[in-house]
């Protein structure tokens, strides 16, 4: 599905890299653990996450990510968001919790 | 032969905010060379895990990659506190991280075991209250 699509699924908002909206991703991964997402994701190129600090975007972005979608409400400062959009990450924020998200996703043809 | 590229950074141990921007810049050089996109994503996944170590265990410390003609080594070199038993260090989900380590997203067990998963060879140099260096390699 495009970014787009998936930011449809799951009511959110964007909050950078609208440019890259139609990009097609095919799997995701959802945790709070930026270790784990290092350990256990592997060629994912969405990140759900609860967790805020620029080490997310770090993460995905040593990861080679697409997206990332912030769920439960939060939402990143600038400074995060600035560091997103220098690595041409898109960020979405989301008022669904993780379960719900990654519910939605997976229901509608998105992989783990 | 043609002199190894080398790239040395300083690590700041005392701001969490900037872990990692090490290996972004490594990253983001390593393209620019051109090298194949597995070698360096395997290369910044290692680099990155050990640079997160080095700020949350040992105060930070010094990273260099040394670019040759058929291999890249990383260098990470801190005068942090050593690690007492690199054996139990190595396994998965062995951890010694506090709970503030924990609220950052990292502290899961998996940055060594997952340095050796990544690069094609590591070793660990430790020593108790002197520091600990990690070398890897990664074969282009």
């Amino acid at each position: 599905m495009t970014i787009r699509t998936l930011k449809e699924y799951l009511d959110a908002d964007v909050l950078c890299g609208e440019e890259e909206l139609d990009r097609e991703v095919h799997s995701a991964f959802g945790c709070d653990m930026m270790s784990d997402v290092l350990a256990y994701a592997k060629d994912q190129a969405v990140l759900l996450t609860g967790l805020i600090n620029p080490q997310v975007v770090r993460t995905a972005e040593m990861m080679d990510m697409a997206c990332i979608v912030f769920v439960r409400s939060k939402r990143p400062n600038e400074a995060i968001l600035t560091l997103a959009e220098g690595a041409g990450i898109v960020v979405l924020a989301t008022n669904l919790r993780m379960y719900e998200s990654c519910g939605r996703l997976f229901m509608n043809g998105l992989q783990g | 032969m043609p002199e190894p590229l080398v790239f040395h950074f300083d690590v700041d141990g005392n701001d969490f905010t900037s872990a990692g921007t090490a290996s972004v810049t490594v990253k983001k050089n390593l393209r620019q060379l051109g090298l194949p996109s597995e070698v360096i994503k395997k290369l910044s996944i290692a680099m990155y895990e050990g640079e997160i170590n080095m700020v949350i265990h040992a105060d930070g410390g010094t990273a260099d990659v040394i670019v040759g003609e058929s291999y890249i080594d990383i260098i990470l070199a801190d005068h942090g506190p050593g690690i007492p038993n690199v054996e139990l260090a190595m396994q998965e989900g062995y951890s010694t991280a506090t709970a503030q380590i924990h609220s950052l997203g990292f502290g899961a067990g998996m940055g060594l075991p997952n340095m050796k998963r990544y690069s094609d060879e590591m070793t660990i140099d430790t020593r108790l209250n002197e520091g600990t260096t990690v070398k890897m390699r990664i074969y282009l």
